[in-house]
């Protein structure tokens, strides 16, 4: 019998490209409430990936109760009781609470039919053991976000969980509602049932788990008793690292003019009094965690959300942007954070993509594109941000996504933008496309554009910006210019902690 | 045999799309379908000699143009991953307004440009409920369906409009060099179509919608008027066939078009249209109105029941989706 019931060892985990977990320890004992802390891209998820069998990992060994456990897919591991509920809800919105309970577990009479009377028995009975409030037969669109996750923890006990994964429980909740996520979680607890906790919100961390294990970079980075830390000495392992290395300063500094400025922005769906301004030649850095609301913001600026308030001057003057076609006049260029969905039209060319912003310049007669034009521009793009294609015509599709962000780019670029926005520019591109890539937008503004970089990672920000601009939970908490900024201070304003 | 394998690619892929007739053409998907039209004409010819006489070749290509017209209308919403039900109607309703146009006394040309409007106007108010009202296109156009086919019985109280200007007769009637006036009308509206949706601005935004709505509209494109557009355009060449054919029969019939929308889309879907949008051909849907009209007129030479053939026709349609299905798994 090993102390622990869940044991990951030396486990690594390579995507094309990188290298997303290096030789990584996990364990969980009976009944223990531990915290996976760490930045956007530290290897959380894909640590619970490898842990509910989403995943294989290329090294390292799992261990269930000391015996070595494989998993080939998500059912192995709910059939060994490791249950994950995800931030994002697995619900039908239009069936009933006990409806979703039972999902794919149906109680049915004798003569095969779905018993709503034995699943409106066992769904209270259910729901009391949880001290959960809910009818039984409410539909689910007419629940609130927390009721929703409660309904989503009593489905995962509904099978025979013994370790519980929960993936940001508390990013929806109001404060009330997350004291009663924390009795629920301690009577779990009591029951001998392991959670694992993944959170960003220190204070949460402080208050619930009894572990905290700090993954950065892909690689252990402290695993502290929660009693015996500080938020200073998390933060600390959380960013822990060196930065000297990432400083590559520009050649040019950003002039003094304001190019774009924003004041008193909000909108949905939480917004609030965004005021920020970008000059010249400068690189605006948008750091904060997931959902602290930067694509969020970024779809107001270009129009894709209506605004509820606010104003936008662009050179000085005052601009309305009511839709991605006021936004693109104004030539206000956006890269997506979704390639795939949002940024390129997949089954089309190279060519087709690079120009689907610009068909008003390429005219020929009849307003017809003219292909001369059409293909000088995109063969200049191709030439200048070295995509490799192996003609114009290629379908995007089939090229890689180092390359698919480049095409990206070049539609932008293509516009001529005053201002440039990149959302996420270097996700889920290799090394080698990565650094091209930021070379690129460090040429750009030193050819005086204006840029503003939305980033996860941390070094990305701080490799590129001049000044950085933090958000948490839809409002600026900091704008630190480069030379006073730290990942410290960056990540307490990121946390909503100034 | 690798060699030949080669050889036979290496031009295919150095080559541009206009450098090449003969490649360009060859390496199409289009060229499959259009060799199935080809080994399905000889079938029939060889159960059924008569198909291949001049005089039915004749008939034949002329039934084909009216469904063709109508079927490119179809596949231009289809291409933005819409649908339009209601052109079988449409090709009925602006023959009556045509048709009772001449009936008052005006003449051929504006009866026709009375008729084309209303074509071309009914499918502006589908766009307008699909693209500004944001109701599934489905609905909307199963409603017009509906609605256009009430209006042409609440006008005509069932009777149809005999009494035509004769000077119209020659579009559905007459021919040039031997060739009906209705097939040369199709390779017309054929070519224009095709310059229209590859080389113009709209055409390329159409594709582009179809492909993904998203981020063409996010790359500032007015992704509405376009989807408004493409359901007028449909109802325009719909009017088109629906004037034809009051030439061809010399009365405006009320029947006119019913059941039509089936044989369009099918054109359309046979000829290699995508459902999902994005990806689809004039050449591609020409060919598939062929085939639909040449086994039409293949079942009728063969003396095929007339109550078999509505069934073939619908088992054929629903043989060309699992085609195009099955070779799509094969690209993914």
């Amino acid at each position: 019998m090993s102390e622990f019931l869940i044991e990951m060892k030396g486990i690594s985990k390579q995507f094309p490209g990188v290298k997303a977990l290096k030789n990584v320890d996990l364990r969980i004992a009976k009944g223990e409430i531990v915290c996976l802390l760490g930045e956007n891209g530290a290897g959380k998820s894909t640590l619970m990936k490898i842990l509910t069998g989403v995943y294989k990992p290329d090294e390292g060994s799992l261990f269930y109760n000391g015996k070595p456990l494989t998993l080939n897919s998500p059912r192995d591991a709910y059939e060994q009781g490791i249950n994950i509920i995800f931030q994002e809800f697995n619900l039908c919105p239009n069936l009933s609470a006990m409806e979703n309970l039972f999902m794919g577990n149906e109680n049915r009479t004798k003569y095969g039919f779905f018993s709503y009377k034995e699943t409106r028995k066992k769904a209270k009975d259910f729901f009391s053991r949880l001290k959960i409030d809910i009818a039984t037969d409410i539909p689910v669109a007419k629940l609130g976000v927390a009721q929703q996750q409660m309904i989503e923890i009593a489905k995962a006990l509904s099978y025979d969980t013994r370790v519980l994964i929960m993936d940001e429980p508390t990013s929806a909740l109001a404060i009330k509602e997350i004291e009663n996520l924390f009795l629920i979680m301690k009577e779990l607890k009591k029951k001998g049932i392991s959670i694992i906790f993944i959170s960003h919100k220190l204070e949460e961390v402080l208050e619930i788990t009894d572990r905290i294990v700090i993954l950065r970079d892909g690689e252990n980075c402290g695993d502290v008793m929660t009693s015996a830390t500080s938020r200073k000495q998390l933060v600390s392992l959380m960013v822990g690292r060196e930065l000297h290395n990432f400083y590559t300063k520009r050649k040019t500094k950003p002039s003094n003019e304001t190019v774009f400025e924003v004041r008193g922005m909000s909108g949905p769906p939480h917004i609030k009094n965004v005021s920020f301004h970008v000059k010249k030649g400068e690189i605006l850095g948008l750091a904060g965690l997931v959902g602290a609301g930067r694509t969020e913001l970024a779809n107001l600026l270009i129009g894709a959300e209506k605004k509820t308030e606010g104003t936008v001057f662009l050179q000085g003057k005052e601009i309305r942007i009511n839709c991605p076609r006021d936004s693109v006049a104004a030539r206000i260029a956006y890269l997506p954070e979704d390639r795939k969905n949002l940024g390129l039209v997949l089954p089309m060319g190279v060519r087709e993509n690079t120009t689907l912003s610009i068909h008003n310049k390429i005219l020929g007669l009849f307003r017809s594109i003219s292909p001369s034009k059409e293909n000088t521009v995109t063969d200049k793009y191709i030439s200048d941000l070295r995509i490799k294609v192996s003609s114009r015509e290629q379908v995007v599709n089939t090229l890689s996504g180092g390359n698919q962000q480049k095409v990206v780019i070049s539609k932008s670029l293509a516009l001529k933008p005053l201002l440039l926005i990149l959302d996420e520019p270097t996700r889920g591109i290799d090394v080698g496309a990565k650094a091209e890539v930021h070379n690129i937008i460090s040429a750009l503004a030193d050819e005086g554009m204006s840029i503003i970089v939305i980033s996860s990672e941390l070094p990305e920000i701080f490799h590129l910006a001049d000044r950085i601009l933090v958000m948490h939970e839809g409002r600026i908490t900091a704008d630190l210019p480069i030379e006073k900024a730290d990942q410290e201070s960056v990540m307490y304003a990121a946390i909503g902690e100034v | 045999m690798a060699d030949l394998i080669e050889i036979e690619e290496k031009p295919i892929q150095s080559k541009t799309t206009r450098s090449n007739i003969f490649y360009h053409l060859i390496k199409k998907k289009e060229s499959a379908i259009f060799l199935a039209l080809l080994g399905i004409m000889v079938i029939i010819t060889l159960i059924a000699p008569q198909f291949a006489t001049i005089g039915n070749i004749y008939r034949v290509t002329r039934q084909i143009s009216f469904v063709a017209i109508a079927a490119l209308g179809v596949f231009t919403v289809i291409l933005t991953s819409g649908i339009d039900l209601s052109v079988g109607s449409l090709i009925g309703l602006s023959g009556i307004t045509c048709g009772v146009a001449m009936a008052w006394g005006l003449g051929p040309i504006p009866a026709v440009l009375i008729g084309m409007g209303t074509g071309f106007g009914v499918g502006l108010i589908n766009g307008f409920l699909v693209s500004y009202v944001g109701i599934t296109p489905f609905i909307v156009t199963l409603g017009m369906l509906s609605m256009a086919r009430g209006t042409i019985w609440i006008i005509t109280k069932g009777w149809p409009i005999e009494n035509i200007d004769k000077r119209i007769l020659v579009i559905g009637q007459g021919d040039f060099l031997g060739i009906p006036l209705p097939v040369i009308i199709m390779i017309v509206v054929s070519i224009i179509m095709h310059y229209f949706l590859r080389s113009t601005v709209f055409g390329r935004r159409v594709y582009a919608i179809g492909g993904n709505e998203e981020a063409t509209r996010l790359s500032g494109i007015n992704v509405k008027k376009i989807k408004c557009l493409v359901y007028g355009i449909s109802g325009l060449l719909a009017s088109i066939t629906g004037i034809i054919l009051v030439a061809r029969f010399n009365s405006a019939q009320t029947s006119s078009g019913e059941g039509w929308e089936l044989d369009a889309i099918a054109a359309a879907v046979i000829g290699g249209t995508s459902l999902m949008g994005g990806a689809g051909s004039v050449v591609g849907v020409l060919i598939g109105a062929a085939i639909m009209g040449v086994i039409r007129n293949g079942l009728v030479l063969m003396r095929v029941s007339a109550y078999w053939q509505t069934a073939i026709m619908g088992f054929i349609i629903i043989l060309a989706a699992v085609i195009d299905r099955i070779k799509n798994r094969q690209v993914s």
